[in-house]
């Protein structure tokens, strides 16, 4: 007998099989994930999870056969007799036996998407937006790279190892002589005799001067290690969140503002190494705040928008270098904004923060019961409109319920390409 | 007072010498007391990760890559997950060496109860079982595997993926029509053709009477009755091997695709007799193990409290909940065989005048595992359970039976009992419960129109008038017709042959046929 311990064996032999599955059902999880992610607690998206999948398109086919006359052999009889009837529904006559196994098996399939499966497939069809400003776009900057050896260089990049081994094979081509042959016919002259003697100096004089001839290190064997510049993604964001937290603000509108930036990171974590975020709450003055305080601290005040922006401004100026970080930000208010702030915010939208960020989402949240057609436009939406207007690239929305977040938030970051591509 | 040295383990804990050790004394039983002829065991250790992915290729240790397995898989392992379904003890394949899959998380007490029930009970099976012997090839289904599953990798490469999918998901649709269910007919060598002739032409001369002559035949066949009959022969109609015929006449399948066909055809073939003798296997691997495990007890080597251990999932294992019960779902076959294992063991050692009556051949044979090693030998379930489902098992499970015919507004009746009068007919019905021919439905390629449309033509003869699923009728017709690559029509007719009910199909595209 043999036993074999297979647990070390690599495991997840069906997850080719797997994958072939995910592919084939693609578009039905992709919906499936989807509805399944609007009545989801916004904390839980990150974690995959049970979906289900309408089996039509998924069906495995067979032949089989339903109805007819049945015949059964059943244990378990308590007091039936021969020919005793059975009434098809309700009673010991089981149900089941009457209904003729309808049904053609489109049934829900449920499964388990790991993690990665179901943020994968929920921000598959997503992107980055479509920038107004290419260069930061391409979030690129600039990383030097080993690219092998040079002849010049400064003695500070010598490659050691290089320039001795083109050396020694130089020294080798050329047949210096190695210092121990020298060495040997010396002790050979020593006890030689006369003829001898004169026969090895002569050698011993030749010799020394072929190696004198032939330098150990060369100019010529002297290799530099070489770096060349080359353009490298900026792998990190910054991700500001701004909110205005006076009073006008309900808990409602804080829960989806909070959604809203939720999904933002989410997005955020899968296109960059390293994303760090900002919480920066406004009242008629602006503080940087962590994320407990940002969404549960008690505060009061007016409104002043751009007090906010002055302090993300100073912020990204101190901490966060434009050419290094991508900057995101999202602004969540209720849309009240005091009338003389209207101009300040706008000028500095437009010149100090927009040109360094890579996106500015302004999401306006109302209350519950509303619905986002009557919400009538506050001050700030008419302001960032007419700024759109003029050309400033500002994605903005209006959002009163939970499930509409989602949708919005697709909405922001629709993969527009295809729109391109298309002819 | 036996002492604690004895024990083949204590606790709960294992490691790979108790393994060998557990096993040797297993088969020290197995070979001297019960008489099994087993092949090589090959014991492997497994996680239930492992596991998941071993039930997801139905159970074969490796296989070609297709979506279907993804997704059976993914089911598995969402029940798993959620705790609605426990795994595995074991898996067990008929091979040689005969592979079993332990799970590493099973106790000691768990892995013996393993080794006695898949390494000696399921292996006697397969190995002297005629069903077994007959259709399946212990030696060489691994190296098959192997072969399947690079050759559907190198046509992936070399096809494309698409191509290999659409004719695997055709071929899945077919494969329970894709069976032999009778040995072919050896064809004989010249000689003994020539043979055959000779003592045929001598049976006609010596038996001549020239009477026959004057026997009025049948009416006359006509000329295209005579052709037809002349082309199915030559197609080798009807065939109910819906596979092999596709593998063999379909016009415009590649070369690679009737190798796939063949392929499925194979597997399907190799777990045929699985599906047939599920009772028997179970029943046989049960009663196989409780006479192991009990020896072992018996002799001092399983302690007291291991053996409580292993009586508590024995009992697990062959529960029947009674047909009103909520967990029932129909005959368990782990219980189902064991009983009747038991009690033929009870007939044959300690028989009573009813089973005198009913068994005369084995009632007080006194050799008990001669008569079992036979019957595990020489039947299959349906004729198993026709034969030897005796009236005193059908008292105690208090069979019944049911027949429900939907025209009968009052209700379904109770046809028969356990009782004097209805002990047969239980019997008939439970047997053809397990019969496959009443299982699968009879579906036969009749003809193919060759002068016309090369419309292949299927029937489907029904019985008790079940008819087939209408929508998942359709895809598989679908999928035929995309092998076949013309018009395919079924029609269900009745014993009668009055038609109920015709379906035709077309190809879609020839993306197949390329």
């Amino acid at each position: 007998m043999h036993i074999v311990d297979r647990r070390l064996n690599p495991g997840s032999k069906s997850l080719e099989n797997r994958q072939r599955f995910l592919r084939r059902a693609k578009a039905l999880v992709q919906g499936a994930v989807k509805k399944s992610s609007q009545d989801r607690d916004i904390k839980d998206v990150l974690e995959g999870g049970e979906v289900s999948i309408p089996l039509d398109g998924m069906n495995e086919p067979r032949f089989h056969r339903e109805g007819g006359t049945r015949d059964m052999v059943l244990p378990g009889n308590k007091k039936f007799v021969e020919g005793d009837r059975l009434p098809r529904s309700g009673g010991e006559g089981r149900g089941r036996a009457s209904d003729p196994g309808e049904g053609d098996g489109e049934d829900a399939f449920r499964f388990v998407l790991s993690r990665d499966e179901f943020v994968d497939l929920f921000l598959d069809d997503l992107e980055l937006p479509d920038l107004a400003k290419r260069k930061l776009a391409e979030a690129e900057s600039e990383g030097l790279h080993r690219a092998g050896y040079a002849t010049s260089g400064s003695p500070a990049n010598i490659s050691v190892s290089r320039t001795v081994r083109l050396a020694m094979a130089r020294r080798v081509a050329l047949r210096r002589p190695r210092p121990e042959t020298i060495a040997e016919l010396e002790a050979e002259l020593a006890e030689a005799d006369e003829a001898r003697r004169a026969e090895l100096t002569a050698e011993i004089e030749a010799l020394k001067a072929k190696m004198r001839r032939i330098p150990f290190i060369d100019p010529i064997d002297i290799r530099f290690r070489r770096f060349e510049t080359v353009p490298k993604p900026v792998a990190q964001a910054v991700m500001f969140c701004l909110m205005d937290v006076s009073g006008s603000m309900s808990e409602h509108m804080k829960d989806l503002a909070k959604r809203f930036y939720m999904l933002l990171y989410v997005f955020l974590t899968r296109r960059y190494r390293h994303v760090e975020i900002v919480f920066i709450r406004h009242t008629d003055r602006a503080e940087e705040v962590d994320e407990e305080t940002f969404f549960h601290g008690p505060a009061s005040g007016g409104t002043m928008v751009s007090s906010a922006l002055q302090a993300m401004h100073e912020i990204v100026r101190s901490r966060f270098r434009p050419a290094d970080w991508n900057i995101y930000a999202a602004q969540a208010s209720d849309g009240d904004n005091s009338i003389s702030d209207g101009a300040v915010t706008g000028r500095l939208l437009t010149e100090m923060i927009l040109p360094v960020s890579q996106f500015f989402a302004y999401l306006e949240v109302g209350e519950s019961n509303g619905s986002t057609f009557e919400m009538p436009d506050s001050s700030l939406w008419t302001l960032y409109q007419r700024l759109r207007a003029d050309g400033a690239p500002l994605s903005m929305r209006k959002v009163t319920d939970r499930s509409e977040i989602f949708p919005v938030f697709h909405d922001l970051f629709q993969r527009r390409q295809k729109e391109k591509a298309a002819p | 007072m036996t002492a604690t040295a004895e024990y083949l383990f204590e606790g709960a804990d294992w490691d790979f010498p108790k393994l060998q050790r557990i096993h040797d004394a297993c088969e020290e039983i197995a070979r001297t007391e019960l008489g099994l002829d087993v092949y090589p065991n090959q014991i492997e250790i497994i996680t239930a990760e492992q596991m998941l992915d071993a039930y997801s290729s139905s159970g074969m240790p490796l296989f070609y890559k297709h979506w279907s397995f993804g997704k059976h898989f993914a089911h598995h392992e969402a029940f798993y997950r959620k705790g609605l379904r426990g795994l595995a003890y074991e898996i067990v394949i008929n091979s040689s060496p005969c592979i079993s899959y332990l799970m590493e998380e099973n106790t000691a007490t768990m892995q013996t109860l393993v080794i006695a029930h898949a390494a000696f009970g399921h292996n006697h099976f397969f190995k002297n079982n005629y069903l077994f012997r007959q259709w399946t090839d212990a030696e060489g289904i691994l190296d098959y595997l192997d072969f399947a599953k690079s050759y559907v990798a190198q046509c992936e490469e070399r096809h494309g993926r698409l191509a290999v999918e659409q004719t695997l998901d055709a071929a899945h649709a077919l494969m329970s029509h894709g069976i032999d269910r009778y040995p072919g007919k050896k064809n004989l060598d010249l000689r003994a053709e020539e043979k055959r002739a000779g003592e045929r032409r001598a049976h006609e001369e010596s038996a001549f009477n020239d009477l026959w002559r004057t026997v009025p035949t049948g009416p006359i066949k006509t000329a295209e009755l005579l052709n037809s009959e002349r082309r199915r022969k030559l197609l080798g109609l009807p065939q109910e091997n819906i596979l092999y015929f596709l593998e063999k006449t379909a016009p415009r399948l590649q070369s690679w695709q009737r190798e796939l066909l063949r392929i499925v055809r194979h597997i399907a073939q190799y777990f045929y007799p699985q599906s047939q003798t599920k009772v028997m296997n179970e029943g046989t691997a049960t009663y196989v193990h409780y006479r192991i495990m009990t020896r072992l007890h018996e002799q001092g080597r399983l302690s007291d409290g291991n053996f409580l251990e292993f009586l508590q999932s024995h009992t697990n294992v062959v529960f029947q909940p009674e047909f009103d019960d909520q967990r029932f779902s129909g005959f368990n076959p782990y219980a189902l065989g064991f009983a009747m294992m038991q009690d033929i063991e009870r007939i044959v050692s300690n028989p009573d005048d009813e089973d005198r009556e009913w068994f005369p051949d084995i009632a007080g044979k006194g050799d008990v595992m001669g008569v079992l090693r036979d019957i595990w030998a020489n039947y299959r379930d349906e004729s198993f359970i026709s034969q030897f489902l005796s009236p005193r098992l059908m008292r105690s499970l208090r069979m019944f039976h049911l027949h429900d015919d939907p025209q009968q507004t009052e209700g379904i009746l109770v046809d028969a009992i356990h009782d004097a009068r209805g002990y047969r007919r239980i019997r008939r019905e439970l047997a053809r419960q397990y019969d496959v021919g009443y299982i699968d439905p009879n579906i036969e390629v009749v003809d193919v129109d060759l002068a016309g449309d090369r419309r292949l033509m299927l029937r489907h003869v029904v019985v008790k008038g079940a008819q087939l699923n209408e929508t998942d009728t359709r895809r598989v017709l679908q999928h035929l017709a995309d092998l076949w690559t013309y018009d395919v029509s079924l029609v269900e007719v009745d014993a009668k042959n009055t038609v109920l009910k015709e379906y035709v199909l077309t190809p879609r595209g020839l993306a197949v046929a390329a």
